[in-house]
């Protein structure tokens, strides 16, 4: 028996590749990417592949299943919105091969746009969601979740959470076995997979079936455990949730759910039979609560001390359910005394000097999700919105419409490369469509930055590193009727502020592409090449300590305390300083100074 | 493996880019392999762009949940000052800390608009007395001649308190961690860690 440390997102992979997983499709969100790179380095013998968004991902890897083999999409809780479309109708058609849909939530928000509970998308969709608590149930219930899929015919659900996401602990290794479900296609099944009404109202009554043996199931389902201790209390929980409770109060007695939906309710009745008082300990929405109440069960307590919104933990739980008796550790030192250490952009990386130029022009940015959401925090504060994938192109448009040509000028939208491929291209379309006159700037740093570094449609390469096409933006941009498209190189400011002025000015569409700013990280594009030096310096002859350097925000840029003078007389407080193992010589503060103070290094 | 069913609770901190996540990876198998339950738990996303990196490290006979209670800590394992100070109150009264002794500026303090904390290792002290050690694992590691290997000095140092693990059980996890041509500097850095402490 081979046993291995594995983070829940490898193991979700090692029990796909064990079901006999054959196609996967993915687009990159954090807690949800390293699904799909595990397929890709780790698993020759699964097609994977990075698709422009979720929806897509869902497509490519139904069609799979509906040719009959086991198919897999992965994405954060978000992403499930953009893919709730074809799985809505899916929940309707079923689908040959199983067919397994991750969906990874963020509770306390760590890094998304919003704390969505995706329980509800099982119970609006009508379909089955199993939700695992540690390494090992990521693989177990992977496994079980596509055997599910094809007994009952339905897409299934399976949600994790950050916590369970990038969590560690031993899975025990097995082997693949195939599935045993013919791939192939046939015309004759045209009325299951055609949803026109007279077809859907067929498939309607199949999904009321459907769940109806689904919840049946649920009472026997083996990862639907019950646990008889001290019968006092007795704890509904699932997932990460049951695990933090089990932590604080180990003597009381559970029902864990390893299926939320469906949920078993002859045995959350046996259970309520079992015990004196319940109590529900679920992260975010009241989901089992509301169904449990419903039943007409008694609850001691659930939302009215269990919090609904961030992630719970172990000492949340037990002051929650301990109320006066829970005994708050020492505190020795105030955490909010102490400077925060937020994220920054980091040292050279062309989102900098682009903000910048956007900071000095003035405009409201309408932006997007990314690292550069990072320009929106102080001192740059150069970044005005941030909804979802795409959106700030269609707002800037629609934010122009509603204030005219007076605001020409004054409005911009700006989105990665990766986010204009995934949500991008229909508004631009529409901006020209509907003789619109918004700017947008895609910021090309030639790879989805902020999750990892996941190839896209525009990086000439494939999940397995093979070179493939890469989209040109401009000539996208030129096909869906922009008359105006300009690239811009974000490290020459002066240069950049003109043309992003002109472009907002334009009475028209007007399309600006980044050139030449690959991300720092990405080292196959050979980022510090196209510097001039290696570092820069701070001149004290010269610097006035006028602070201008650091509006920028570099990592490499601190600030120095200390009275004293210019060669050429001008007091002082202080100097910058540039560390120069931070420096990689981008030249950005050089511009940005007024003194002519901050000068190439020499080795 | 040790009879006693209490699950032991280790907290790491640091700072993107010191290396936390390899060293919580070599506890992780040196105390699978010595056949405890193990659960590790950090939040990723944004560590490779400055911002500070925490790690919750349990091993026991049954280990449930991935993060450790409030105030619960055995032992805080800190690659960074600032970052050690921030987790001070998560130690049990009799919890160990042991300390990197690397001050790495947050912007705040950069850009001049807060103090870095000073004596930290004081703060320490006043709290748990014996129960701190700090480390120069910069410095041992530039001795060895790579400053990157300071991670695996502080493992070297931190391994004392489990004198049921031979030092060969961490090294085999080392070498297995790490590719061939890292594997004479961290052995090195491992022992010269276990010998600092």
């Amino acid at each position: 028996m081979k046993k291995e440390i594995m983070q829940g997102n490898a193991a979700i992979a090692r029990g796909a590749w064990e079901a006999g997983l054959k196609v996967a499709a993915a687009y990159p969100g954090t807690p949800s990417s390293e699904i799909l790179r595990e397929f890709a380095e780790n698993y020759p013998d699964i097609y994977a592949e990075w698709a422009p968004n979720e929806k897509v991902a869902v497509e490519v890897a139904s069609g799979a299943a509906i040719a009959g083999v086991r198919a897999m999409a992965s994405m954060k809780h978000v992403g499930l919105n953009v893919a709730a479309d074809p799985l809505m109708t899916l929940s309707y058609t079923g689908i040959k091969g199983g067919f397994v849909i991750v969906v990874a939530d963020d509770p306390n928000v760590h890094s998304s746009q919003n704390e969505q509970d995706s329980r509800n998308w099982a119970r609006f969709g009508k379909v089955p969601m199993l939700e695992p608590g540690d390494a090992q149930e990521c693989k177990d219930f992977t496994k079980i979740a596509f055997e599910i899929s094809e007994q009952f015919d339905t897409p299934v659900l399976l949600r994790t959470e950050t916590r369970v996401a990038h969590s560690d602990s031993p899975v025990v290794l097995e082997d693949r076995v195939e599935s045993k479900v013919v791939p192939g296609l046939d015309p004759k099944e045209a009325p299951k997979y055609v949803m026109v009404p007279v077809n859907v109202r067929v498939r309607r009554k199949a999904v009321e079936e459907k769940m109806k043996k689904l919840s049946e199931y649920a009472d026997t389902f083996k990862y639907n455990i019950m646990e008889i201790n001290d019968t006092s209390v007795g704890v509904i929980s699932s997932g990460v949730s049951y695990l933090y409770t089990k932590e604080v109060f180990p003597e009381w007695s559970y029902l864990k759910l390893g299926m939320v939906w469906p949920l078993p309710k002859k045995l959350i009745a046996e259970f309520a039979k079992k015990v004196k008082k319940i109590v529900i300990v679920e992260e975010l929405d009241p989901f089992f609560e509301t169904e449990i109440r419903a039943m007409g069960i008694k609850i001691w307590h659930g939302k009215d001390v269990i919090p609904n919104m961030y992630e719970l933990s172990p000492e949340i739980v037990e002051k929650a359910l301990k109320g006066k008796k829970y005994k708050e550790p020492k505190i020795r030192v105030k955490p909010e005394d102490l400077p925060r250490r937020p994220p920054n952009l980091c040292a050279g990386c062309s989102h900098r000097p682009l903000f910048y130029a956007l900071k000095k022009l003035g405009a409201f940015v309408f932006g997007d999700i990314g690292c550069y959401t990072l320009a929106t925090a102080p001192p740059l504060q150069a970044l005005h919105t941030t909804i979802c994938m795409g959106a700030g192109v269609g707002q800037a448009h629609g934010a122009m419409k509603a204030l005219g040509k007076d605001w020409l000028g004054k409005v911009v939208a700006v989105l990665g490369d990766s986010t204009f491929l995934h949500s991008g291209v229909t508004p631009l379309m529409d901006i020209v469509y509907n003789k619109g006159n918004s700017t947008t700037i895609i910021l090309d740093n030639r790879i989805t930055g902020m999750t990892g570094h996941q190839e896209h449609a525009g990086t000439g390469f494939t999940a397995r590193q093979e070179p493939t096409n890469m989209v040109d933006y401009a000539e996208l941009g030129k096909a869906l009727g922009v008359k105006s498209i300009r690239y811009v190189d974000p490290y020459n400011i002066k240069e950049t502020m003109d043309i992003i002025k002109e472009e907002m000015n334009k009475d028209e569409p007007s399309l600006i592409i980044c050139k030449d700013s690959p991300c720092m990280l990405l080292r196959r594009a050979k980022p510090l090449e196209r510097f001039k030096y290696p570092f820069y310096v701070v001149d004290t002859d010269k610097c006035r300590g006028c602070k201008m350097c650091l509006e920028i925000n570099c990592p490499a840029i601190s600030w120095r305390e200390g009275e004293g003078q210019t060669k050429d007389g001008h007091k002082r407080k202080g100097t910058a300083f540039i560390n120069k193992d931070q420096c990689v010589g981008c030249e950005v503060c050089a511009q940005v100074c007024k003194f002519d103070a901050i000068v190439p290094g020499t080795k | 493996m040790k009879d006693n069913e209490k699950t032991t609770n280790i907290f790491l901190s640091g700072v993107g880019g010191q290396g936390t996540i390899l060293a919580s990876n070599i506890l992780g198998e040196v105390f699978l392999k010595a056949g405890y339950d193990v659960k590790k738990s950090e939040v990723h996303g944004m560590a490779q762009r400055g911002g500070d990196v925490t790690t919750h490290f349990r091993f026991g006979k049954k280990v449930y949940s991935p993060l450790i209670k409030y105030g619960d800590v055995d032992f805080l394992l800190s690659f960074e000052l600032l970052e050690a100070i921030r987790y001070i109150n998560w130690v049990k009264p009799d919890g160990k800390i042991i300390i990197n002794k690397q001050e790495i500026l947050p912007p705040a303090v950069s850009l001049g608009q807060m103090k870095y904390p000073a004596d930290v290792e004081k703060t320490f002290k006043k709290f748990f007395k014996d129960n701190v050690w700090v480390i120069d694992g910069q410095g041992i590691a530039r001795s060895l001649g790579n400053i990157q290997a300071a991670n695996v000095v502080l493992v070297g140092a931190f391994s004392n308190f489990f004198p049921e693990i031979k030092p060969e059980q961490f090294i085999d996890a080392i070498k297995g961690l790490l590719a061939p041509k890292l594997h004479d500097l961290n052995v090195k850095a491992f022992y010269e860690g276990r010998k600092a402490l």
